[in-house]
């Protein structure tokens, strides 16, 4: 079900960036996606009950393996959002540079290139 | 085997060095950043025919279970490292001179280096996520080499490319989370130790999102449109770079490595391969027949040529992939010497426009002779490396029986050497213009970086004889078609 919630967000994402015509709605929908994608990371690791993967004193380390969350998934999931704001801070220069241009976020009015 | 992390290592901390102390005096940065190359060029070199495996901060595995984030050498990665590095000397030879023109050399030979460091990181990981990381690193370097002129067209082509660029790397994250959830491994050797070719719908799911994301990366056809806006928008050298090597390594051998090695292949995924292949083969030479830039008829063929190596690797025989690779090295060379010819005739007549120009052969005689070679091996006359690739790439689908894809790739060898003869035709025979009667050769580091790759396109024919075939392209060959042995292999080691 968190799954199928998870795809359907992705999906919003695809859509978006695939019919907008406006340079900051296609942003917005890129980072939908990349959300999208780190939920579904953070949902893999996600564990009913479970603690933080820290081992403390005084702890068995078969409890530990029983209820601890996979930490995996959060260091892939810290990893993934700082390529992703990478990614939107350099979409963002263009994105301003290109208004600069053309005064206009509109893409159909950017047709320098043949397509 | 402590040389391995230095291919990620080295031009990292160049890419960090030069800004810093080249800002004041351009000459500085050229050298520091040819030192480079040269430096990666022969290191990889020297480790022809070795392999071995680094665990990155000494985590070793326990009990035959990877802990840590491993770098894999074998032949397929030794084999992507000489394409890489060769070309990636040339083309910053080829730029001392032709990034004059524009400001800021230091900072280009900054985002080089750091697209450097991603493919060498990619052809070298063993670890999905990792391989997922230097993909960025490679692909953010080159949304920004793209948008380097910073005029109308650069910053279009900029923007399409980051954003299919980046929706690419998104499905590929999302098949990596579903390989991690299914295996509970990100070790690309562990994971096919865990699935041991037994694929179930989840997996297919994934391999779907992988050949989409691969795929838009590689520009295979569907997934094709932004690079012939993106490759001719970039400066000359880039334009070099990333149609002679980003799209077959971000594209192309992390498709095949995820798909040979990682997951299995299937003959479902096999009949994609060649259908994507035969797809790109057809549609980009018949794209590139019409058009009037020169660089972007050169971005067309790329997405042909491309077309071919995915042919071959999908036939899945051990001669059709090192026929496949063997291509691929081809097309590195000869598709970066057309795209820095381009870039001369640009440099020398400011046109890039085919039907403007005519009659440069006298005015420009190493670019016109070096282009007329390129052409030749693209268009597959022999004794050209490009005629050997593509007859060993027929002959293997014919002995694999694939009869109608061996008629394709005839077909479109024959529709190449039309369209390039058409391009020989326009701009460099013909009635001399009136308006370039002052254009002048380029200057010498141009002509040294394009008569060393015109030499090139005839001796790599001589890869093929049975003493060099059997060093470079038959092992690598063996390991992309052994599968999943990969793992014993590796965790072996």
């Amino acid at each position: 079900m968190h799954y199928a919630l998870c795809l359907m967000l992705f999906m919003i994402g695809l859509y978006g960036v695939m019919v907008k015509r406006n340079l900051i709605k296609i942003i917005i929908s890129l980072i939908i996606m990349e959300s999208a994608v780190n939920l579904f990371l953070v949902m893999i690791g996600y564990r009913k009950d479970g603690i933080a993967p820290i081992m403390t004193k005084g702890m068995e380390a078969g409890t530990f393996a029983a209820r601890a969350v996979d930490p995996v998934p959060q260091a892939l999931v810290l990893t993934a959002i700082v390529i992703g704001l990478g990614v939107t801070a350099m979409t963002i220069a263009i994105a301003m540079r290109l208004y600069e241009r053309y005064g206009t976020y509109d893409i159909k009015e950017m047709r320098k290139l043949k397509g | 085997m402590q040389i391995i992390p230095l291919f990620v290592a080295i031009p990292l901390g160049a890419a960090f060095f030069i800004p810093m102390i080249g800002r004041k005096n351009p000459r500085l940065s050229d050298t520091l950043a040819n030192i480079t190359t040269l430096a990666l060029l022969l290191m990889a070199l020297s480790v022809i025919g070795k392999s071995g495996v680094y665990w990155m901060g000494g985590w070793v595995p326990r009990l035959g279970v990877p802990l840590g984030i491993n770098l894999v050498l074998d032949p397929v990665s030794v084999f992507m490292l000489i394409t890489i590095t060769l070309i990636s000397f040339l083309v910053t030879v080829y730029s001392i001179q032709y990034m004059d023109k524009f400001t800021a050399k230091a900072r280009f030979y900054s985002l080089f280096l750091l697209m450097v460091a991603g493919m060498n990181g990619v052809a070298l990981t063993g670890d999905l996520f990792n391989l997922y990381v230097f993909l960025e690193i490679a692909s953010i370097a080159s949304y920004a080499l793209v948008a380097f002129g910073c005029q109308h067209e650069e910053l279009e082509a900029s923007f399409k490319y980051l954003i299919l660029g980046s929706v690419g790397s998104t499905a590929i994250l999302f098949g990596i989370g579903i390989v991690y959830a299914m295996t509970g491994s990100l070790n690309m050797a562990q994971i096919a130790n865990v699935i041991g070719g037994d694929l179930k719908a989840i997996h297919l799911f994934a391999v779907a999102l992988f050949i989409s994301g691969f795929g838009l990366k590689a520009a295979l056809v569907p997934f094709h449109a932004w690079l012939p806006d993106a490759h001719p928008s970039a400066p000359a050298p880039i334009s070099a770079m990333l149609s002679g090597v980003l799209i077959k390594t971000i594209g192309i051998y992390a498709l095949a490595r995820v798909m040979f090695n990682v997951i299995g292949l299937t003959p479902l995924t096999s009949y994609i391969l060649l259908v994507l292949g035969t797809l790109s083969m057809v549609v980009g030479v018949l794209l590139a027949m019409g058009q009037d830039d020169i660089k972007r008829f050169l971005a067309y063929s790329s997405i042909s040529q491309v077309g071919y190596v995915v042919l071959a690797i999908g036939i899945g025989t051990r001669f059709a992939i090192a026929a496949g690779l063997f291509h691929l090295i081809n097309h590195a060379v000869f598709k970066s010497l057309l795209f820095l010819n381009s870039g001369a005739i640009e440099y020398s007549t400011g046109t890039r426009d085919l039907n403007k120009m005519g009659g440069l052969r006298d005015k420009m005689p190493v670019t016109s002779t070096t282009s007329l070679i390129g052409s030749m091996s693209i268009a597959g006359i022999p004794p050209f490396s490009g005629f050997w690739s593509k007859l060993l790439i027929i002959m293997a689908a014919v002995q694999a029986e694939r009869y109608g894809f061996a008629a394709w790739a005839a077909g479109v060898s024959v529709l190449t050497l039309a369209a390039f003869m058409r391009l020989q035709r326009k701009a460099f025979f013909g009635e001399p213009k009136e308006a370039y009667a002052d254009a002048k050769e380029a200057p010498a580091s141009m002509q040294v970086s394009m008569v060393c790759l015109a030499v090139l396109c005839v001796v790599m024919g001589f890869l093929w004889v049975p003493q060099a075939k059997d060093t470079l392209l038959i092992p690598a060959a063996k390991v992309l078609q052994e599968g999943l042995n990969y793992a014993s292999s590796v965790l072996g080691m």
